[in-house]
């Protein structure tokens, strides 16, 4: 056999770069250091890699011109939306295209009788919902992100939100999806009907975190706003006492809106960023929203604040109007942010426990942390146990980011023997892939690589997330011949 | 080492799957038999039709062959209920109603209530079946949360997990749901659970003309009642019946009845259920077709089926189900794909009458994703020994 060389990485992607500049137009095509150094990173900014190409797709078009040249070139792509992931998974390939989706903006009107919408998915996830307003309706996923979020990642990383208790996930709110295959192809999932024949494999595609293809239309389901809202916010002198009221809610047999808790840290980071008026001296806060029609919401919302008070709440605020309800909101949903206050750098975990562990795992996480001499604030999603560890270091100090990076690794660990998961909703990216083989065994991973293989044979969508090891799909009679170069240079096995 | 708990029999009419009867039943009594028995199978070239409770024999295409029927019904162990997390994990061969039972003990549900008496979880994803509350609680794919599958050459794999919100690697789940045995067996299932509601309303509204039901229910969809179900029966270009359920606590409900009556311009209030609500239409005699469609279009669709044809919805949902008398199916069928399509709506054979079962184009068309499929059931299936023929476009 004559080895045929491969052309140099540089090469191959200099010719790709002439070939998308004439399909899809010069001024969309960047090539430039300082210009694609500005798509290093998503939202998780220590993990950063230089694309060798970034597309600026303005149109469905251009998105399968970009993707088929890919194809024909053999060179990866990662799309990207608003770049606000927080797991990597938009972080670029260094030989690859990055394809920037977030100029594809048109908001289709709303479809009021069906309560349906169809977006491009540059879209910005609140945008959704300001359109459905005047028609009394809502998309219900609400990540807090979604003032600059884009509904395409939403879709690539099946986001969730504060409301995902009762409301479910992206999953439960996409009807249908056009999606541009690895090889270039247009396919449609779904549809504006709730079923249809065949795999859903909307459902398969939705969470995928771009390894499946690229969505360039979607359909969403919204909601009807609820006739009622009520919100409050309850302080504790207990991080057990404030776990305990969720667990009575619960057996209670009310499904709240959103249950959402903070301790001591991140209160105090709030409260230096947003200046949120938490209660003084709490050790933890809830904030507990109900929904729903009115005589529903308001009897449930008295037994709620019973039970807190049986749970030694020492100070419930509920929230006369909107503009009270925000400031309530604000400080959950900037705590991220917030932290930045109280610690020179901080590392965002995303794990999840079955919710009758919180306790437990708390006290565990607390003494790991004291272990390792650093402090972790918690802002969770409790009413599904979804656990956002803040993991505080300094990273002037030598050794510290690594130990803190150690710490957020054993969290997760702790999450999987638990009975939990290692992502909740930030999704797997280039982040958590290694942990990938703690929660599954390698037939499991295995048999999510069929799917893999089935839309991506030769493994060019956002190459190197999810997944531990690369794998490789074997050959398909009559579609590919001979040994991979993956495979011959020993980086990867057939599968 | 104890002796293997699988029994083996040879197939009878009974066991007839869509009409083909099979060579052997097998019935294996764990996780690891299943895997052993489609080893076997994959070892001898068998072809293998997963079977629970028998209730949707007739549901799907008829499988071109079947060697094995893998009757599932020996998994029937609820393995972890854990009433604080609302979870529960169960094998495919628990009966819903046996489940329901013991959840209903700690005042939990498991949202899904399609009619079939005896079916199993197994059944039930595989059938993707769903019933009138799916309007409050979702389906198969929203309840799911995780899943363990034996693949055709006896791999055991899991994907999902015992959390509600669980976003680490592809959800297989949702590709077993609908899937009618064609990628493996479904062997467990892990679900999200909901408390039994306390208190139940019930507004029946009788309509001269079922497509009356079609306004009504958008316009209970856009009001701020929030209704478990809107259930129509009737007969299409004919009278039909509008059952409203609300199910909360028992101020909520009262108020909405009421205010239910308001809206609909009418209709009796009462705190039972009618005996046959959520019943599927017609009987053996008769093509049961599965509707679905955009939710606003019921109007249309059942003006599209030929008047006089038995028909139920779960109105507001976009899912609808008719009986078309056998004779007129296979000449009724292409005229009612064409007519709801408008409405991205689609029309699947449930059921059919041996005598007809042949002649019909159980799926109608898939659309552009077809060729997807096909490669999804490659890879999992290379040799096509899973239910082979059951699914669209002869997968």
């Amino acid at each position: 056999m004559t080895a045929v060389a491969e052309p140099a990485v540089s090469d191959r992607t200099a010719a790709l770069a002439e070939a998308l500049r004439t399909a899809i137009g010069t001024e969309r095509v960047l090539t430039d250091r300082t210009q694609v150094r500005t798509y290093e990173c998503d939202g998780l900014a220590n993990f950063k890699v230089t694309p060798a190409i970034v597309v600026l797709a303005e149109s469905r078009q251009h998105v399968v011109d970009t993707v088929r040249l890919c194809s024909e070139a053999g060179v990866p792509f990662v799309a990207r939306g608003s770049g606000t992931g927080l797991s990597g998974g938009a972080l670029p390939s260094a030989d690859g295209v990055l394809l920037v989706m977030s100029r594809l903006r048109s908001l289709g009107p709303v479809d009021a009788d069906n309560r349906q919408v169809t977006v491009e998915p540059g879209v910005i996830n609140l945008w959704v919902t300001r359109d459905a307003a005047p028609f009394d309706l809502a998309y219900a996923p609400d990540p807090s992100s979604q003032l600059v979020c884009s509904i395409g990642g939403n879709v690539a990383e099946n986001a969730g939100g504060a409301h995902c208790l009762k409301y479910g996930f992206t999953v439960n709110h996409v009807l249908g999806a056009e999606v541009v295959l690895p090889d270039g192809e247009v396919v449609h999932l779904g549809g504006r009907a709730p079923e249809h024949p065949g795999y859903d494999l909307l459902g398969a595609f939705i969470g995928s975190e771009g390894t499946l293809g690229v969505a360039t239309e979607l359909t969403l389901r919204l909601i009807r706003v609820p006739e009622a809202v009520q919100t409050m916010l309850v302080g504790y002198h207990s991080v057990e006492d404030a776990a305990g009221t969720v667990s009575d809610i619960i057996a209670a047999g009310i499904l709240p809106a959103a249950v959402e808790m903070m301790d001591a840290l991140a209160i105090e980071a709030a409260e230096a960023a947003v200046s949120c008026g938490y209660p003084e001296g709490a050790v933890a806060v809830l904030v507990i929203e109900l929904d729903g029609p009115q005589v529903e919401v308001e009897a449930q919302f008295r037994q709620v604040e019973e039970i807190a008070r049986r749970r030694n709440a020492f100070e419930t605020r509920i929230a006369a109007d909107d503009a009270e309800r925000g400031l309530m909101w604000k400080g959950r949903k900037s705590a991220f942010a917030a932290v930045g206050r109280i610690s020179p750098s901080y590392f965002v975990q995303d794990g999840v426990i079955p919710r009758t562990k919180l306790p437990e795992v708390l006290a565990e996480m607390k003494r790991m942390a004291d272990e390792k001499g650093l402090r972790v604030a918690n802002v969770f999603h409790a009413g599904d146990g979804n656990l956002h560890p803040l993991v505080l270091f300094d990273d002037a100090v030598e050794g510290q980011a690594h130990e803190a990076e150690e710490l957020a690794g054993d969290i997760l660990e702790l999450c999987v023997t638990s009975g939990g998961s290692i992502t909740g909703e930030h999704g797997v990216g280039s982040e958590k892939r290694m942990k990938m083989a703690k929660q599954f065994t390698p037939a499991d991973l295995d048999t999510m690589q069929l799917v893999r293989c089935a839309f991506d044979p030769d493994g060019i969508a956002n190459p190197g997330k999810v997944f531990p090891t690369p794998r490789l799909c074997g050959e398909r009679p009559g579609v590919r011949k001979g040994e991979h170069p993956v495979q011959a240079a020993g980086l990867g096995e057939v599968f | 080492m104890s002796a293997p708990a699988v029994t083996r029999r040879p197939g009878g009419t009974d066991d007839a799957v869509g009409g083909v009867v099979p060579r052997e039943v097998v019935r294996p009594g764990t996780v690891e038999e299943v895997a052993d028995v489609l080893r076997a199978a994959a070892a001898d070239g068998r072809t293998v039709v997963p079977v629970g409770g028998r209730s949707k024999l007739t549901w799907a295409a008829p499988p071109e062959s079947c060697d094995l029927l893998l009757d599932v019904t020996g998994l029937d162990r609820i393995v972890e209920h854990v009433a604080g997390d609302l979870t529960v994990v169960a094998e495919a061969g628990v009966r819903l109603g046996d489940l329901q039972a013991q959840l209903g003990e700690a005042g939990q549900l498991l949202g899904l209530d399609p009619p079939e008496d005896g079916a199993t979880l197994g059944g039930l994803v595989s059938a993707n079946a769903s019933g009138p509350r799916r309007l409050r609680y979702g389906t198969t794919r929203d309840l799911l949360i995780g899943i363990t599958v034996v693949l055709a050459d006896g791999t055991l794999a899991r994907a999902g997990g015992k959390v509600v919100k669980n976003v680490a690697g592809y959800d297989l789940g949702k590709l077993y749901t609908g899937a009618h045995g064609t990628l493996g067996v479904v062997v467990s299932t892990t679900w999200r659970l909901h408390p039994v509601p306390p208190a139940r309303r019930v507004v029946t509204l009788d309509l001269p003309d079922v497509a009356a039901a079609g306004p009504l229910s958008i316009a209970l969809a856009r009001s701020t009642l929030t209704p478990s179900a809107v259930e129509l029966s009737g007969t299409a270009g004919g009278p039909g019946r509008l059952v409203v359920l609300f199910e909360s606590i028992a101020e909520s409900v009262t108020d909405q009845a009421r205010s239910a009556v308001a809206l609909l311009g009418g209709g009796e209030e009462s705190d039972d259920l009618p005996e046959d609500f959520g019943r599927r239409p017609g009987g053996a005699d008769d093509v049961l077709l599965r509707l679905a469609h955009a939710p606003a279009a019921l109007a249309a669709v059942l003006a599209a089926l030929p008047a006089g044809t038995p028909v139920s919805a779960h109105a507001a949902t976009g899912v609808a189900y008719a009986a078309v008398p056998a004779a007129e199916a296979a000449g009724a069928l292409p005229r009612l794909r064409a007519a709801i399509a408008e409405h991205d709506g689609t029309a699947v054979v449930l059921r059919a009458p041996d005598a007809v079962r042949d002649a019909l184009d159980h799926w109608g068309p898939v659309g552009d994703s077809l060729e997807l499929m096909r490669r999804v059931k490659e890879r999992f299936d290379p040799e096509r020994r899973m239910s082979p023929g059951r699914f669209v476009g002869g997968l």
